[in-house]
């Protein structure tokens, strides 16, 4: 083996012994091999929970071997906030809140699930303007939680541009939700029985406007990353699972569709009168980060096909039910009439009670199905709050789809999962 | 009432329990021994099809009497029919099922959640530790009803725990034994690690 030699300017000139000029060896390591063996010896990396690419506060611990990763172990939990307990300890409209906070990209279809579950318990019916309202939140909210995961994922994949576009598009339907509801977080714009306000003026009118306007920002998203050639080599063949997988797995929502499985939970329990909308189930091929992108991107235009119709068919008529027993009286009456403020006295002193029963909604939420499984012993008081997290459960297949990929993927496939760590740890 | 109930009475017998229904869905009572055969079951037999498990959960009411539940939410894609199997298990008893990891993979951390938040054991399961809760959780099962919302030890003891605890413990022994650090692991952990009971009450002292 020949010595790798450098030669060195000197700044006083040098010539060696024999009238050379002089050259020094490169250093030590010429003797052994210039770097230490590493192969057949794992590596434990650490990621996280404090790391933009891990998309919140969730750790991985990945052992790779090189650069390959041959085991991904997820560590959750240091968002966990007792949620399902503390619903145990609450009525069912001050559980609402709460609903806000798991996932937190789309706040208003978590509200519209809970509700959706707390109905079927007590065996509601909610009026028509109600069922057409919910299902404008359901749409917005899934509109602002895919543009979060276009914006956040383009920016782990090293495309800054599109998350820009993509976040000024969530402003928009933030300012709207703002209009409705007073908060763009925080949102909690169900009750029991129907909406905790009806839309304000003008609403409809921005709606619609976004709505048109809305296709050309996702033209422009679809132009610059769909047929971009490193979008496409860094999310192509990555992280795939067949269909047969993604159902074991018990995955939902995009990332079920991505694998070819057509299956919508709008479609397949149709809740909220989707049956009567007409949108395009989108369903992917080969299952990997590349056709999740897809499925999310056709999603949203197929969410602003809803939108549309919805606006167009929304009927006049009471939001709430006319119940006094589950829908406080407006302020000015419960102060002035009687009857009203018992009804305002005893829903919030006692809260509404549910007959004993329980029962499961499923909606087809962004990220997934999110459950809400409710069991009432007959108090006013759920025994079981159960939420099923769609980001949860789609998160428990990381490993399985990270394996044998190289580490930089292994953010490209976590970015494709599509995370909410409120949710995933509750 | 869904017609897969009639069907499983007659194939399962005494293993099939009493079958009611609530808001429209239907909910079966298994015995536990049997829970893993009546779930393969009805996965693979044509007229079933209950190919997709949406979750598993566990129920405990606040009448302590009654036995706790664990709650599989079944579905078939290809039917869309649903079906809810439950499991009772005997408070005071031995709280231990058959895991359905070997036939759901979904399975794994809706187990280990349902383990985590109820102590339930999970008889099979490749890999049971707590997933919300860290490994050396000490204060017990959170959604159980003898569980205080605030947790059982006072914030000043949590915050002493949480102080004094060993960085090492937020890694788990499989993850050690690749880091070759689980020699330098304080003895008392290593022995609960060893015993495999991990976060239980009573053992971290």
């Amino acid at each position: 083996m020949s010595k790798r030699t450098v030669e060195l300017e000197l700044a006083t000139p040098g010539l060696d012994d024999r009238g050379q000029p002089l050259r020094v060896p490169l250093g030590v390591a010429q003797d052994g091999p210039a770097e230490p063996q590493l192969a057949g010896e794992h590596m434990l990396i650490n990621i996280g929970p404090q790391h933009p690419a891990t998309h919140g506060v969730l750790r991985l611990v990945v052992e790779l071997d090189g650069e390959t990763v041959v085991r991904v172990i997820p560590h959750l939990g240091y968002l966990h906030s007792g949620f399902e307990k503390l619903g145990e300890y609450r009525h069912y409209n001050q559980i609402i809140p709460l609903t806000d906070r798991t996932d937190y990209l789309s706040p208003m279809a978590n509200n519209v699930g809970f509700a959706l579950a707390a109905e079927k318990l007590m065996g509601i019916e909610i009026t028509p303007r109600c069922t057409v309202l919910r299902v404008i939140a359901c749409e917005m909210s899934r509109i602002i939680s895919h543009m979060v995961w276009l914006g956040t994922t383009s920016i782990d994949l090293g495309a800054f541009t599109p998350f820009l576009w993509a976040f000024q598009e969530r402003e928009r339907i933030y300012n709207l939700q703002e209009m409705w509801t007073g908060a763009r977080l925080t949102t909690s714009v169900t009750r029991v029985g129907g909406m905790m306000a009806d839309i304000p003026d003008g609403f409809v009118e921005g709606l619609r406007h976004f709505t048109q306007t809305f296709p050309r920002t996702l033209g422009e998203i679809d132009g610059v990353l769909t047929r971009n050639a490193v979008w496409v080599g860094r999310t192509q063949g990555v992280g795939a699972l067949t269909g047969a997988e993604a159902i074991n797995q018990s995955l939902s929502g995009p990332m079920l569709r991505a694998s070819g499985v057509a299956y919508d939970v709008r479609k397949d329990r149709p809740y909220l009168d989707y049956e009567t909308y007409d949108f395009d189930v989108v369903v992917g091929e080969h299952g990997d980060v590349y056709d999740r992108y897809l499925v999310r991107l056709e999603e949203c235009t197929q969410a602003n096909r809803i939108l549309q119709q919805a606006l167009d068919r929304l009927p006049d008529g009471p939001v709430n039910v006319a119940d006094p027993r589950l829908i406080l009286p407006p302020k000015s009456r419960a102060m002035s009439d009687m009857e009203a403020m018992i009804y305002h006295f005893k829903q919030v002193m006692e809260g509404v009670k549910a007959p004993v029963g329980e029962a499961y909604v499923g909606i087809e939420n962004p990220k997934g199905e999110l459950g809400n499984y409710l069991v009432s012993d007959g108090t006013a008081k759920p025994v079981r709050w159960r939420i099923r997290p769609p980001s949860f459960i789609n998160l428990s297949a990381l490993s399985k789809m990270a394996e044998g990929h190289l580490l930089s993927d292994l953010i490209a496939i976590n970015a494709s999962v599509d995370i909410v760590m409120g949710e995933v740890d509750r | 009432m869904n017609p897969s109930v009639d069907a499983l009475q007659a194939t399962f017998g005494n293993a099939i329990g009493r079958a009611v229904e609530s808001c429209g869905d239907t909910i079966v009572y298994v015995s536990g021994d049997r829970l893993l055969d009546v779930l393969r079951w009805l996965r693979d037999t044509p007229d079933q099809l209950y190919d997709y498990l949406v979750d598993v959960t566990a129920v405990e009411y606040r009448d302590r009497e009654r036995p706790l539940e664990l709650v599989y939410n079944l579905r078939s894609l290809a039917r869309r029919a649903d079906l809810r199997v439950k499991v009772e298990l005997e408070p005071g008893g031995d709280l231990a099922v058959d895991s359905v990891v070997p036939l759901w993979r979904g399975a794994d951390w809706l187990e280990r959640e349902v383990f985590d938040m109820f102590g339930v054991t999970f008889r099979g399961h490749p890999d049971l530790r707590r997933i919300l809760m860290w490994e050396t959780y000490a204060e017990g099962y959170p959604l159980r009803k003898d569980f205080p919302l605030r947790g059982r030890f006072s914030r000043a003891e949590q915050v002493r725990q949480a102080l004094a605890a060993n960085p090492e413990a937020h890694y788990s022994m499989e993850e050690l034994s690749i880091a070759e650090a689980y020699d330098e692991l304080p003895p008392d952990m290593k022995e609960r690690l060893r015993r495999g009971n991990r976060g239980r009450l009573g053992d971290s002292e």
